[in-house]
């Protein structure tokens, strides 16, 4: 687990989504941010631990950090 | 007092709860100690799983139409107009000017999707589609002159309407220029927006060969950014450019901006208990259908089970008894594989679907449930 001092632009709360809910609204949000923006994405569901990696690197976006609670992940990813 | 239960939107939804309550509340109504209204901004009942077969010449759109008036219980007051404003706390529905407001005892919001494909530049002038009735004929007045190129198609937006349809629409695509002699000289690409072709991973697994049995090429992680009608190019916010010569694309959807402005969801979807689909920033409101933030593919059958549990406990509430009525999830497709073949998927939220190997028989059971659907509509089915 790490915690991060990053001040997220915006964050996306998809806690309670099912898959691929998560993923398709942090696309939603990234699409309509400003490059360098950096969106947390909040998902209480596993599979955004292998999709939000999966595709930030396949958008070039970079995801900085993944925060790990007990209840949900936080995921910080920063536009190019 | 006479209780009142007021519907918006006429989709399945809200059609199948107005017939659902005006049988199951029968002596209530008859007594006048209930009234139940639907609202809808047009005086026909569209039935849009019609649309899929349009631009292949099977269906026309007319053939998705009945009028409210043939459709909906006479003990059901129909209200063809637009709701300009939702206020749940004084319990009122607005209309323009001059119309008189509505006050509600029991709203349920059913105003499903809508389509927005000016969120992606270029989409409208480049792009077809058949999630509309103009879209579909525009469609195919241009399948029919197609017979080689690039066919490419994009699923853009998600949550959209019947998850299923995107894939009908290649298969049978496939299949149609196949018998018609033109698949050789035709490539059909499919795009979607995370890394595998479907939203449910089992659907996902079970189509994902078959389209590679097809030939039918595939893009994943495909999120269009820009259309460039110019050019015929589609590109994605991945980097990825396709060429085209025909566009058909699953446009973004949202809801209608009156339920964000009533502070009910984002993107104009209510958030739900998904189990209950009692509104949570509200009392005395429901949402079902696409217009329910629960997860669950938006698809008529969802929206047609949805009404029978609102039913439920609306009855049990209007007769002041505990609502224990509750939504498990409960989805139903066929999946066209081609012209003359379908599986079929149900599943809930506990137990994930499992396609059934494509058969004839599931295909005419499709297109003779889509004929009886006018059943379900009226309640009976």
């Amino acid at each position: 687990m790490s915690m991060t001092d990053i001040e997220p632009d915006e964050t996306v709360d998809a806690r309670g989504a099912a898959c691929p809910g998560p993923l398709m609204d942090l696309i939603g949000k990234i699409r309509s941010a400003e490059s360098g923006d950096v969106i947390r994405l909040l998902s209480d569901n596993d599979q955004s631990l292998t999709d939000v990696p999966e595709w930030a690197e396949e958008a070039g976006n970079e995801l900085l950090v993944v925060e790990e609670f007990d209840d949900h992940n936080a995921f910080y990813v920063e536009k190019a | 007092m006479t209780e009142h239960v007021v519907i918006v939107g006429g989709g399945t939804g809200g059609t199948v709860l107005a017939n659902d309550l005006a049988d199951r509340l029968e002596p209530e109504l008859d007594a006048g100690d209930v009234r139940v209204t639907l609202v809808n901004d047009d005086p026909d009942h569209v039935y849009k799983p019609v649309w899929l077969y349009v631009p292949f010449g099977q269906r026309e759109p007319d053939d998705g139409r009945r009028s409210f008036d043939d459709l909906v219980d006479d003990a059901i007051d129909l209200r063809i107009d637009r709701v300009t404003d939702i206020d749940t706390d004084a319990q009122r529905l607005q209309f323009h000017d001059g119309v008189p407001s509505i006050d509600y005892d029991h709203l349920v919001l059913a105003t499903g999707s809508m389509l927005e494909p000016d969120q992606i530049p270029g989409l409208t002038e480049g792009g077809y589609n058949y999630y509309s009735e103009s879209g579909a004929t525009d469609l195919r007045d241009e399948l029919l002159e197609f017979t080689e190129g690039d066919l490419v198609l994009s699923v853009i937006g998600t949550p959209h309407m019947c998850p299923a349809a995107p894939l009908e629409f290649v298969f049978m695509a496939d299949d149609w220029l196949r018998e018609r002699g033109f698949r050789e000289d035709v490539d059909i690409t499919y795009t979607y927006p995370i890394q595998r072709v479907h939203g449910n991973p089992h659907i996902a697994e079970w189509a994902r060969p078959i389209m590679e049995e097809r030939d039918i090429n595939v893009e994943t992680f495909f999120n269009a950014e820009s259309v460039d009608p110019d050019a015929e190019t589609i590109t994605s916010m991945e980097g990825t450019e396709l060429d085209y010569d025909l566009l058909v694309t699953i446009p973004p959807h949202g809801g209608i901006d009156l339920i964000e402005e009533a502070g009910l969801g984002d993107d104009g979807w209510v958030d739900v208990d998904k189990h209950t689909l009692e509104a949570e920033a509200a009392e005395n409101v429901y949402a079902l259908g696409d217009t329910a933030d629960t997860g669950v593919p938006n698809a008529g059958s969802v929206a047609h089970y949805q009404a029978g549990v609102v039913g439920q406990r609306l009855a049990s509430e209007i007769r002041g008894r505990p609502a224990t009525a509750t939504y498990d999830g409960k989805t139903l497709c066929f999946i066209e594989t081609g012209m003359d073949a379908a599986s079929f998927v149900e599943f809930d939220y506990e137990n994930p679907p499992s396609p059934a190997p494509p058969s004839e028989k599931l295909h005419w059971s499709k297109l003779a449930y889509n004929e009886s659907y006018w059943l379900t509509a009226r309640g009976l089915l």
